[in-house]
């Protein structure tokens, strides 16, 4: 109980910080709509191929997204040698790592509703049917994204190159979960029904508890040593 | 000692690699739908399982360096991880070469090329990682995290045939319930594996050599420096 309240402490620090300075909602945000306004140039948005594609391009939207917002996470603590003290706090360094991918987690899953509402509006896609089967999808590989991100940032946050070498590492590390979710999404998007996609949901699901489990163990190494 | 390994296991890998050669190519005939290509096996298939084997040898030996904080163990999940990434390599552009041949093009965005290919980067992300960290220990540390991270994907390499509809050939070894070829045909493979694993062995002996020199020039840089 008490270590839940540690992980709920540092979530709500974390999502008090943000909202306070609006950095990485900020930009994500507008990071997202940039991208999404190119996909116009890049295919015909009135195509029947782009509803074929769907999933992917908000994929690719979150993707990109998530690497500018998740690349903050530690990386804000450096100020004042915040990390230090946290790190040297009764915290388990473990419930820190929780703390800040659920805080990342929702403000990630904020920026990835409206993106997919921007979307739909703009791009014609409708998914009132598939609506809860596709949040689903995005409740799960957000966290893929979210718990690989936040691990890594705490793995380059003192590295000089470190905003170029994140999305380096995060995105091989990404790519079973993101082609589980993109796959799945598409064939939701366009009506396909969810059986088939059983087996990419259980990677998904499997991704997500193992890369969560590892990090957990490892955060230790990383930030203590 | 240790040269007398290397050379050792080179003699043992170059005796096996002849032997497997002339026996492909000059006693086993033809295969009867692929013709002569599908001796790219005997190469395709070992080189898949020495890099596999050496990813996983990399963080066991990963795990080593994170329990005992001992520096060789880091060295040698290095030199292990870098030496299978080259058999990954090798993996990928027989395959390729394969699939020019018999499916018409270089590359099929199937569900076993594809997660090989994300094998491939993460460990090219691994090199790029020890790269960016300067301080050996935090590179040993940071290093050590990812090779178990990295080592998720090789589970989803050798299931992805079982478990989506694969471009890519079912097995067809027997000791994997496979059984497609004849047994003549198939011992070449297994003579050629423990050709390629002697020959892995070597060159990781040879990178830990070439690290160990590196950092005596480096001390005796440092203490050039002081002098």
């Amino acid at each position: 109980m008490l270590y839940l309240r540690q992980v709920f402490t540092i979530a709500a620090k974390d999502l008090r910080s943000e909202l306070r300075t609006k950095e990485a909602l900020n930009s994500s945000f507008a990071f997202s709509m940039v991208i999404l306004v190119l996909f116009s140039f890049a295919f015909d948005p009135s195509s029947e191929q782009l509803h074929e594609i769907s999933g992917g391009l908000l994929w690719l939207v979150y993707s990109f997204a998530s690497a500018l917002s998740l690349n903050r996470g530690f990386a804000r603590e450096l100020e004042n040698d915040c990390l230090d003290a946290l790190v040297a706090s009764p915290v388990p360094v473990s419930a820190l790592f929780l703390g800040k991918a659920v805080a990342n987690y929702a403000l990630l899953m904020a920026v990835e509703m409206v993106g997919f509402l921007v979307f739909g509006l703009l791009y014609d896609v409708q998914a009132a049917h598939y609506f809860w089967p596709v949040l689903l999808v995005i409740a799960l590989g957000t966290w893929a994204m979210v718990v690989v991100g936040t691990m890594f940032s705490a793995v380059t946050v003192n590295l000089r190159m470190r905003e170029m070498m994140l999305p380096i590492i995060i995105y091989p590390l990404l790519l079973p979960a993101l082609m589980a979710a993109m796959t799945t999404t598409t064939d939701l998007l366009n009506g396909a029904p969810f059986g088939p996609n059983l087996i990419f949901l259980r990677v998904l699901a499997a991704v997500d508890l193992i890369y969560t489990l590892l990090s957990m163990i490892f955060i230790e190494f990383v930030l203590v040593g | 000692m240790r040269n007398k390994a290397i050379v050792l296991l080179a003699l043992i890998s170059a005796t096996l690699l002849i032997y497997v050669l002339a026996r492909v190519f000059f006693v086993l005939p033809d295969e009867l739908n692929q013709g002569a290509i599908y001796r790219i096996i005997y190469f395709h298939v070992p080189g898949a399982i020495t890099g596999f084997t050496g990813f996983v040898t990399a963080m066991i030996a990963a795990g080593f360096y994170l329990a005992t904080g001992d520096l060789k163990y880091d060295r040698f999940s290095a030199a292990v991880t870098e030496v299978s990434l080259a058999f990954a390599s090798i993996n990928l552009v027989t395959g390729m070469v394969w699939a020019r041949i018999i499916w018409g093009v270089w590359w099929a965005w199937d569900m076993r090329l594809t997660t090989m290919l994300i094998c491939w980067l993460i460990y090219a992300g691994y090199l790029m990682l020890r790269r960016a960290v300067e301080e050996p220990t935090k590179r040993a540390k940071l290093s050590a995290v990812f090779s178990f991270f990295g080592c998720i994907d090789i589970g989803i390499v050798w299931k992805s045939i079982e478990w989506w509809n694969t471009q890519h050939p079912q097995p067809v070894l027997s000791i994997r319930d496979g059984g497609g070829m004849a047994p003549g045909m198939e011992a070449p493979i297994y003579i050629n594996l423990v050709a390629l694993l002697c020959l892995s062995a070597c060159m990781i002996m040879v990178r830990m050599r070439q690290e160990a020199m590196s950092n005596e020039i480096d001390s005796l840089r440092r203490t050039a420096h002081t002098i």
